[in-house]
């Protein structure tokens, strides 16, 4: 099973672009010059979205290491212990929107202290597994349009990101509980 | 409301830092992370150069019209204002079977791009539409069927059966899918 996970994981990727290129090539398509035609749009996107990132990372970069992240935590913490969950996840769960290398970091730490088969280590991975980074993917999405009144985007994305950690708490309690 | 959490954000921070009397982290961490956010756009420009080019080719080649046929039924239930045969809605074909393979960095060009061809559609230029929200709610709960990351990273620290998580996954992904749907319909209205 793992194997074939894995290959898959691998595959995917290579097998697409195979499959666009033959594909491509059956229908004669002009291949090289329709990829840069389609490639020259690419740079002027990825560079309007430099300010949008810049403000948002240099936003969430203050809260993490000013020590606001941890003092968050520390606040919910005894409200989490209340309803039988384990404290250590919370970091996660608060992370988990803001920043994906961040979520990332913290996952790999509850892996290496709990251990990947401990319960606290599966809860970690479905957790990560689950959402998106929130504030990333709108920040970058809006950003690339120019975009400022997002409406109902950001608290739309920040409650299915509580619903995700709520349901993997759930699931995880059932079945490796 | 993205306002109000990047200012609230930006003082709290401050103020933290000023009581545990660090505050020269809050200088560091400016130049830290603007460096980083500059270095996510520059990594953004190899790979939408890529995934746009290549996408051309899907779309020239028809290959887009078997796409299509695969993910119809969904797509168009949520985004019924969409013509069929608009630009908009082969990026969205593209972005969705790219996240739910867990391509990750090939769904983001494509979801780039049709927030681009959505906003075309767009008649108000700074505020977004319904189908741009709707867009943006699948994208954050991430519809993913394949979470390679994971799996990759439980491998690596040595973890018995790395795979274990997949079924709690995917059922965890699919509620906070289904919550983002369901919460993008009953905002809508009221912004």
């Amino acid at each position: 099973m793992l194997l074939i996970i894995e290959y898959v994981a691998s595959w995917m990727i290579p097998v697409f672009l195979l499959v666009v290129i033959i594909f491509g090539l059956v229908k004669k398509v002009n291949l090289f010059d329709c990829f840069v035609e389609g490639a020259k749009e690419g740079f002027p996107m990825a560079v309007k979205l430099i300010p949008f990132l810049v403000g948002m990372l240099v936003a969430i970069g203050l809260f993490r290491q000013s020590g606001a992240m941890e003092l968050l935590a520390n606040t919910l913490q005894p409200l989490l212990n209340y309803f039988g969950v384990p404290g250590d996840i919370l970091p996660l769960a608060l992370m988990r929107p803001v920043s994906g290398s961040g979520a990332l970091a913290i996952t790999t730490e509850i892996m290496q202290t709990s251990g990947p088969d401990s319960f606290l280590g599966r809860l970690a991975s479905t957790m990560l597994g689950s959402t998106d980074t929130t504030l990333f993917v709108l920040t970058v999405y809006f950003g690339a349009v120019g975009v400022y009144q997002t409406r109902h985007a950001l608290p739309v994305g920040l409650l299915a990101d509580l619903s995700g950690i709520i349901a993997a708490i759930f699931i995880c309690s059932l079945v490796f509980g | 409301m993205v306002n109000y959490l990047w200012a609230a954000m930006i003082i709290i921070s401050v103020i933290v830092a000023g009581i545990n009397g660090r505050i020269e982290v809050i200088t560091e961490a400016i130049f830290d992370s603007a460096e980083n956010a500059v270095s996510v756009a520059i990594l953004m420009i190899s790979i939408m150069t890529f995934w746009l080019g290549i996408m051309k080719i899907v779309e020239k080649s028809g290959l887009i019209h078997y796409v299509k046929l695969l993910l119809k039924p969904l797509a168009f239930f949520l985004f019924p204002r969409i013509p069929r045969d608009h630009p908009a809605m082969n990026s969205i074909l593209l972005n969705m079977s790219a996240n739910m393979l867990g391509m990750g960095n090939a769904a983001t060009p494509f979801g780039i791009k049709a927030m681009e061809e959505m906003h075309k559609m767009n008649s108000r230029s700074n505020i977004a539409s319904d189908e741009m929200c709707t867009f943006l709610a699948l994208n954050t709960s991430c519809l993913t069927i394949l979470p390679t990351t994971v799996i990759a990273l439980r491998v690596s620290l040595g973890s018995s059966n790395p795979t274990e998580i997949v079924g709690t996954t995917i059922f965890a992904t699919f509620i906070s899918t289904v919550v983002a749907v369901m919460l993008d319909r009953f905002l809508r209205r009221r912004g």
